[in-house]
């Protein structure tokens, strides 16, 4: 069994509902999120679109962060969840320098590493990740990628050709997937980031280490 | 390149999520200066042993005593940036050993075993043969209790800016440097000029090694990936510029200077200057190079 993620853009509407269901289901502390949506806009008015891109650990089968956790606090389950115990971590935070995809951060409550794990503990009893229960138009596609008779395998056979990962170049081989997505959803340099307030909030950096 | 689809399309991120900030900051810094003096100076110590075996030999003593000291500095920054410091005994019960972290801890152990031998042969037994079979030893173990910071940060897969080759060459270069400079201004006008001329060759070679790679891979590293262009805008008029030239000011650039000078006067009192900017600028170089890549947004 390989578990695996594919979000299809075409129908993400940015509601954010698979956010906050994460945040309950996991009791992600403020100011942290394992899942995000990143809201990019295109183009100059009139001729502008709004992106939504949900962002969430890409569960590679050639993880970065398991290869350099120094006490296997980061780990694979047979199911090929990336999973984390955060009674080993010890918080040097090599995970989070490690992971091209900015999916790890310091838990501000137990100072340890943590990031989504495809909600590991409903998988184990049968149950879908909260994200994809919480989602309106079924935009978040979950399942076994080894059985070509899964939604995901089946989604991905038709979709061939606009299928993509994150980041490909660096060799992780993530199972997490996207349908519809391009350079700018998915490539956090095609966008300008700037520090500061933007739409709805303030985009900015958090002080995460504490030695600042 | 990402510059030109911005221009093209226009994109702005107009909602998202604060991304973490600096995670490896001063302390990292700490970490890796402190440990390219410690294993630096056990690197000079071997050489001068070994070339001047009668001149240097006073050195024993204090050279292992500042080794012990400065790789117990490094062993403390390396704890107390931890988040969770006290489960720091995890990496010896709970090993992952695919990790440079846990390689170069297990490696750490064994340098200060070491370390502590050669101190126990040369002020309780006073048996310098015994340190010097040690020493050797130790200079091995030195070498990768060196790199292994490089290891760490190439297996930071998400900097691009980090590579094995450079960085390991960096860090052999720094504990050169490192321990020179220390040596410089421990061996004080104990030295005669033949081994303050060495010393400053080396010092001088090492600095002008390391300052080619640094502007190596500023000039030629954002034509290999668009991360590493986009890391280095940091240092080419970004918000790290002036501290990074700074530092290659100090660190490189007046060690050059100051040793070239002093072996063309033949007048080695410069190289205490020398010595002291070089540790300086060491700091602000390492710390500028490990700081850069986590300014980047990752998603």
């Amino acid at each position: 069994m390989q578990l695996g993620f594919l979000v299809d853009l075409h129908l993400c509407m940015g509601c954010k509902g698979c956010e906050i269901a994460c945040k309950v289901e996991n009791e992600v502390p403020l100011s942290t999120w394992r899942l995000r949506v990143k809201y990019v806009d295109v183009g100059a008015f009139p001729e502008t679109k709004r992106t939504f891109t949900p962002l969430r650990c890409n569960h590679c089968a050639n993880a970065p962060c398991e290869r350099i956790c120094p006490v296997s606090a980061l780990h694979y389950l047979e199911n090929g969840i990336v999973n984390i115990d955060k009674d080993r971590c010890i918080g040097c935070a090599g995970c989070i320098m490690a992971c091209p995809y900015g999916a790890i951060y310091i838990d501000p409550q137990t100072q340890t590493a943590d990031k989504c794990t495809y909600c590991a503990h409903r998988v184990a009893s049968s149950m879908m990740p909260s994200c994809v229960v919480a989602c309106p138009v079924e935009a978040n596609i979950f399942g076994d990628l080894d059985d070509p008779m899964s939604n995901i395998s089946k989604y991905i056979q038709q979709h061939q050709g606009n299928v993509q990962v994150r980041k490909p170049e660096k060799g992780t081989e993530p199972h997490h997937y996207y349908v519809g997505g391009g350079n700018v959803t998915l490539n956090p340099l095609a966008s300008f980031r700037a520090e500061g307030h933007s739409l709805f909030n303030n985009l900015t950096h958090l002080p995460v280490g504490g030695h600042h | 390149m990402a510059h030109e689809i911005i221009a093209a399309t226009n994109a702005v991120v107009v909602l998202d999520v604060a991304l973490p900030g600096i995670v490896w900051g001063w302390i990292i810094t700490m970490n890796m200066w402190a440990k390219s003096i410690g294993t630096g100076i056990i690197f000079l110590t071997f050489f001068l042993l070994k070339k001047y075996p009668k001149e240097t030999g006073f050195i024993r003593f204090p050279a292992v005593m500042v080794s012990i000291v400065t790789i117990h500095l490094f062993l403390f920054f390396t704890v107390i940036d931890l988040h969770q410091m006290f489960r720091f005994w995890h990496i010896f019960f709970h090993p992952h050993m695919t990790s440079a972290i846990t390689i170069g801890a297990w490696m750490a152990t064994g340098f200060v075993g070491l370390l502590l031998g050669m101190a126990y042969a040369i002020y309780m037994k006073k048996d310098e043969a015994l340190y010097d079979r040690l020493l050797g030893y130790t200079v091995l173990l030195a070498v990768p209790v060196t790199l292994y910071t490089a290891g760490l940060m190439a297996q930071s897969t998400a900097r691009e800016l980090w590579q094995m080759p450079t960085e390991s060459a960096q860090m052999i270069l720094a504990a050169l440097i490192a321990g020179t400079a220390t040596m410089l201004l421990l061996g004080g006008n104990k030295f005669s000029n033949t081994i303050k001329k060495d010393l400053g060759i080396i010092l001088g070679l090492s600095a002008a090694a390391a300052f080619i790679l640094y502007m190596a891979e500023l000039i030629f590293g954002p034509m290999k990936a668009e991360e590493v262009a986009a890391v280095l805008e940091y240092i080419k008029g970004g918000e790290y510029t002036i501290m990074f030239w700074i530092g290659q000011v100090l660190a490189f650039i007046v060690p050059m200077i100051l040793v070239w000078v002093s072996i063309k006067k033949e007048s080695y009192y410069l190289l205490k200057i020398a010595a002291v900017s070089a540790l300086i600028g060491l700091w602000i170089s390492k710390h500028v190079w490990l700081v850069i890549p986590q300014l980047l947004n990752m998603s």
